[in-house]
């Protein structure tokens, strides 16, 4: 009912915008109509079909002459990717770690605490350029891993926080009191109660992450070529913006509806959380 | 005074840990003799080369001698030009400074103005709009809104020069595009501190006594809620230096932020290395003293901290 009383337009917008996106994802490698690979060097700056090009390219072509729909499908794909591997992830490896800290105590929970209020001082973008700079080569997978790096401190400090509260409270004692292991109590009482606030930061978080990620592949030090993402499309339409602006603003445009819809979702999720 | 050395303790801690994962990237970056001299030099030739650099010695010897380099602002030279990290550096920090200062400025002018108002007509038009604004601003990457600036005001209008330092406008699009995060932070950050303090018990006593709205919120809301603004700025002041980095890169300036990418790029960790630790002990000093001037600012606080340190004692005793 709570759903029902807070349903604007704008909500049931940002759930479609998701929605077509998560679609897209899905459906890329059968929706793009040529090869990531395939440079055709006499087709170069074709304009898409809304700035008076031709339907072959409905998207336009980009400096190489490479199809720009086939690129922003893949890029979409990469960069989304990325942020739901890299927030799902971050949100595991942070809420286990803060978990576990807050229950077992003592040294742990110092190490613990310490590293997230590092990782909270540092600005973590820095951070992560150190990490890129040190690592041989930022790949797919290391990308990912960088990503979950990206959050994890967040879910730390709020999972954290939950367990010591809920440690000295009646229901948590009287099932330590009937012998359920801290195991079960963890993920059966403590983990679901936390779970609303987890999932609010995880919609704080994901729009984060994907501007961490196509910001590193804008500046030339995230996803490389041959692969693209979001933010290396803009990077090299960058270049072009007198000749081909179409290059830079179309996956700019999506990044923007993509973040602002996951933005405002966030909001919205994070009223009813704080409403109950 | 407990709580003030706790905080000292966990600053140099902090301090600490940066300068070990400092080091330890420094010397997981690979074999600098191999990188630099590449794959074709003499073994004789490496091996001076490591002699002369220290790479021969023990692991904790070389973090004492990187600490004791440290101490004496020595961070070890750039591979790409053989210069001084630290001058390279420091070279270059004037120009991040006056894209960032301005943009604190301005961000604090308009956010927390911005806060007020919104707290004041709080779930009215004024509000919502200032809402969606600030959640627009904070979730659009900066360097998309440097890319889309310069497509409208260079490209399409041609009323400003796309980059680089030409006159005092070159400023403009630049600091535009770092204050949009500025300002929907401040202006969060200030509507919330608004709202927690106008539902105190305080501000009905004010009300009841007759004041006017306009009083209670510029007299007795608004100081207190200014108080939290001291760690956002401290916060934000870090932030602010990364975005500068996105921005100086977008628009040609030849910042800190800018030398950042280009070191990262050509995996030049002696500069990177620099950066990291100038940002990183910059930003903990920054903390540290927000924290600190709390007590100066709201002598309740420090009060506070006292007692509970004191309660924190007797339980831990008895």
């Amino acid at each position: 009912m709570i759903l029902r009383q807070n349903l604007s337009p704008a909500i049931v917008g940002c759930f479609c915008v998701l929605s077509f996106l998560t679609v897209l994802v899905m459906a890329a490698p059968w929706l793009s109509p040529s090869d990531l690979s395939e440079v055709n060097l006499l087709d170069r700056f074709r304009p898409p079909v809304f700035m008076g090009g031709t339907w072959q390219y409905p998207l336009g072509t980009d400096a190489l002459g490479r199809d720009m729909l086939s690129l922003i499908l893949r890029a979409i794909q990469v960069s989304l990717t990325i942020a739901v591997i890299g927030t799902i992830g971050g949100a595991i490896v942070g809420t286990t770690l803060g978990l576990v800290a807050a229950w077992i105590g003592g040294i742990l929970d110092a190490i613990v605490g310490t590293l997230v209020d590092f990782q909270a001082t540092i600005p973590t973008l820095i951070l992560i350029l150190a990490l890129i700079t040190v690592l041989p080569s930022a790949d797919f997978t290391v990308f990912v891993a960088i990503m979950i790096f990206h959050g994890w401190d967040r879910y730390a400090r709020l999972a954290r926080a939950i367990a010591l509260s809920a440690k000295s409270q009646p229901y948590v004692q009287a099932q330590q009191i009937m012998g359920a292991s801290t195991f079960r109590i963890i993920t059966r009482s403590v983990l679901p109660n936390a779970m609303a606030v987890l999932l609010v930061n995880m919609s704080i978080n994901f729009p984060q992450t994907i501007l961490a990620e196509t910001t590193l592949s804008f500046l030339g030090v995230g996803i490389q070529p041959p692969d693209v993402s979001l933010g290396l499309l803009i990077g090299i339409g960058r270049d072009q913006l007198f000749n081909a602006p179409w290059v830079a603003l179309m996956p700019g445009f999506l990044i923007l509806i993509t973040t602002i819809s996951i933005s405002v979702l966030g909001d919205w999720a994070r009223d009813l959380v704080e409403a109950d | 005074m407990n709580w003030y050395l706790f905080r000292l303790g966990r600053a140099c801690i902090t301090i600490l840990l940066l300068l070990i994962l400092a080091f330890f990237a420094l010397a997981a970056s690979g074999d600098p003799a191999q990188i630099l001299l590449g794959p074709d030099t003499s073994q004789a030739a490496i091996d001076a080369f490591r002699e002369k650099w220290g790479l021969t010695l023990p692991l904790w010897q070389q973090f004492l001698i990187y600490l004791n380099g440290l101490l004496h602002m020595n961070f070890g030279l750039s591979y790409r030009t053989g210069e001084s990290a630290l001058a390279l550096v420091l070279d270059r920090i004037p120009v991040t400074l006056s894209l960032v200062l301005p943009t604190i400025l301005l961000s604090i002018a308009l956010g927390v103005p911005l806060g007020i108002l919104s707290a004041m007509h709080r779930g009215r038009f004024i509000d919502r709009l200032a809402i969606t604004l600030s959640v627009v601003g904070l979730s659009v990457p900066s360097f998309l809104l440097g890319v889309l600036a310069m497509y409208l005001f260079s490209v399409k209008l041609g009323w400003l020069a796309p980059s680089g330092y030409v006159d005092w406008s070159s400023y403009i699009m630049p600091v535009a595009t770092l204050s949009t995060v500025g300002i929907g932070t401040y202006a969060r950050f200030t509507r919330s501190a608004m709202v927690e303090v106008m539902s105190r018990p305080m501000i009905e006593t004010a009300r009841a006594s007759g004041l006017s709205e306009g009083i209670i919120h510029r007299v007795h809301a608004l100081p207190n809620a200014l108080t939290p603004l001291i760690t956002i700025t401290a916060l934000e002041f870090g932030h602010f230096v990364t975005y500068a980095a996105v921005v100086e890169n977008v628009f040609g300036w030849q910042g800190t932020g800018s030398l950042l990418i280009e070191s990262v790029s050509a995996r030049d960790f002696a500069v990177v290395q620099a950066i990291m630790i100038i940002t990183g002990v910059t930003m903990i000093l920054a903390n540290l003293l927000a924290d600190l001037s709390y007590g100066f600012i709201d002598p309740r606080i420090a009060d506070l901290r006292h007692r509970s340190a004191r309660r924190l004692r007797t339980v831990c005793e008895s």
